[in-house]
């Protein structure tokens, strides 16, 4: 199991490869990576069932990481373990830690709201709220009390123009979220996790319920969004992962539980895997 | 092909006899009601000097305020505490306690109406003459038909929370949202239009409640002063005086008894007019 990234090949990353450096970018390049969410022997169960079994993984600063595998082997359990979504399932129990930031966040005194506004989630079916496009933005941004009008506002457009929504939807804030299409929707989505200005960004198959044309923008989007934004990203979709993604972890199910097989560098994970599995898994000749 | 065809009037057959009945029973209100609303001026309800119908004098406003005060009063009572019943089952009791207790409203929903009354008449009605005499009361009322519509606001409203998309809450809890937070600002507005259903039916039943009320309201013919007068409503009017009138009495009546599905009608009216959530 090769759970932290090939250094031969991280020292010859060539930057301009890595990723998208836009004017917002303000986190270190990946060249220099620097793990922002540490997961070390995570496991997870559901009423005794289980699905992810002793997962060690670095997430690095600024960059997008693709979680690749087949359905069932425990990805979007890790994703939402990461922001504590996990705890709204009962029967579910976790071990081994996991640290954002250096503190671990399932430490009893941690404030999960405070977490989850850190990192925000889209999830595969868009889930605007039956409200307005402005009251989807709004609410969270109530909650953690910004309310001010003026801030309020120029968050909404700040937020609305980083998604690409705004000129679509700027003369009709007041009407149904839900009358949007289903990119617009996932789009508004996004706005919504970036107006309360997150690290860390993650998304469970952001892409499978769209149209490819909507699918198309939303990655485009995520793409300029690294940088800004630590992105974990889970796909079904290997040419997308090989697209947008700096590094690379590939789970797969042994003995009934999800486990990570490797992990690196995207194009290490794609070009020149050292596990045959996930050769097979990329080539497409299992999974 | 057949299946198909046999299918359809059957369903036709069955939406035309229930259009049917309603429009029978409309049309036969009318027809009864027909000799005082073709002789006297409708104003005369709201105007006349008292309800001394055997006299001639059929001021129905009494009554109905009576109807609206209890109803009024029922839904302020059982609203808050339906909602609140049905926020815990769904949000916050532990499972192996939100079972048992639903099971436990829906019991209550099942209790005839008579014993409700029998029991408000045994012992709320003695309760409330220690307080303040005589007892039965506009309070009695208040009280029993808030028990009996908590149960139907409760169980629409878990209903309807319970319907709320899994979605919209991991997406409010992944926002950072707090439980209250995630229920004022996604739930309800999803919830709206199945919780707002439930308060008309509760109000329906509650205006149209009859044997209940009639057994614990004291039933005098006046504009109650304060919760612990006497009151009577229409419905129980109905029920009192059916039994001996005659001619114009009889028609008044059956008046009274329009008045009352006008009510009602009015209730869907804005039912329908609420459900619409304009975002959904």
């Amino acid at each position: 199991m090769n759970a932290t990234p090939d250094n031969s090949l991280q020292n010859s990353c060539n930057c301009d490869d890595a990723y998208t450096l836009g004017p917002l970018q303000v986190g270190p390049p990946c060249c220099d990576p620097q793990p922002v969410i540490q997961v070390e022997n995570l496991s997870l169960q559901y009423g005794g069932k289980t699905a992810l079994e002793k997962v060690t993984l670095d997430i690095y600063r600024g960059c997008i990481t693709a979680l690749i595998g087949p359905s069932g082997c425990g990805k979007t359990s890790f994703l939402s373990a990461i922001n504590r979504l996990i705890d709204l399932i009962p029967t579910c129990q976790i071990s081994g830690h996991i640290r954002v930031d250096g503190e671990d966040i399932y430490d009893p005194g941690t404030n999960v709201q405070a977490l989850r506004r850190k990192i925000g989630m889209v999830f595969q079916k868009p889930t605007p709220f039956p409200l307005s496009i402005r009251r989807n933005i709004t609410l969270p941004l109530r909650e953690h009390g910004i309310t001010q009008r003026h801030k309020v506002e120029a968050i909404i457009e700040q937020v609305l123009r980083d998604v690409g929504l705004w000129d679509e939807v700027c003369d009709r804030l007041d009407t149904a979220a839900l009358s949007l299409s289903g990119g617009q929707q996932q789009r508004l989505c996004i706005a919504r996790a970036l107006a309360l200005n997150p690290e860390i960004l993650l998304m469970d198959e952001p892409c499978s319920a769209l149209d490819p044309i909507a699918s198309g923008v939303v990655e485009d989007l995520i793409s300029r969004l690294s940088g800004r934004y630590t992105i974990v990203i889970v796909t079904h979709n290997l040419a997308q992962a090989r697209r947008i993604a700096n590094y690379a972890a590939f789970f797969w199910i042994k003995e009934r539980a999800g486990q990570l097989v490797e992990f690196g560098h995207c194009r290490h994970i794609f070009e020149s895997p050292t596990h045959e599995l996930t050769a097979a898994y990329v080539n497409g000749s299992r999974g | 092909m057949l299946i198909d065809t046999l299918t359809r009037w059957l369903l036709r057959a069955g939406a035309i006899v229930s259009a049917l009945v309603m429009l029978l029973i409309l049309a036969f209100l009318l027809i009864e009601s027909w000799p005082v609303l073709d002789q006297i001026t409708p104003t005369r309800f709201f105007t006349d000097t008292s309800w001394h119908p055997m006299e001639g004098a059929y001021n129905l406003m009494p009554m109905l305020s009576g109807t609206l005060l209890a109803s009024v009063g029922a839904l302020l009572l059982a609203i808050p505490l339906g909602i609140a019943s049905a926020l815990f089952i769904v949000f916050y009791a532990p499972i192996y306690f939100a079972l048992p207790y639903k099971r436990l409203i829906e019991l209550l929903a099942g209790i005839p109406s008579v014993v409700f009354g029998f029991w408000g008449l045994t012992t709320l009605v003695p309760l409330i003459n220690q307080l303040h005499p005589p007892g039965a009361s506009l309070l009695a009322a208040i009280l029993v038909l808030t028990l009996m519509i908590l149960p139907t606001i409760t169980l629409t409203a878990y209903a309807a929370l319970n319907a709320v998309p899994k979605e919209y809450l991991h997406g409010a809890a992944a926002l950072g949202l707090s439980r209250w937070g995630m229920i004022y600002g996604v739930v309800f507005p999803a919830a709206r239009s199945g919780i707002v259903a439930g308060i008309i039916l509760a109000a329906g039943r509650a205006i149209g409640e009859t044997m209940a009320v009639l057994m614990v309201a004291g039933n005098v013919v006046q504009h109650p002063e304060g919760l612990f007068d006497p009151i009577r409503t229409l419905a129980a009017n109905i029920a009192l005086e059916m039994a001996y009138a005659m001619g114009d009495h009889r028609a008044v009546l059956f008046v009274s008894g329009l008045l009352l599905m006008l009510l009602v009608m009015l209730l869907s009216a804005m039912a329908g007019k609420m459900e619409n959530n304009q975002y959904a």
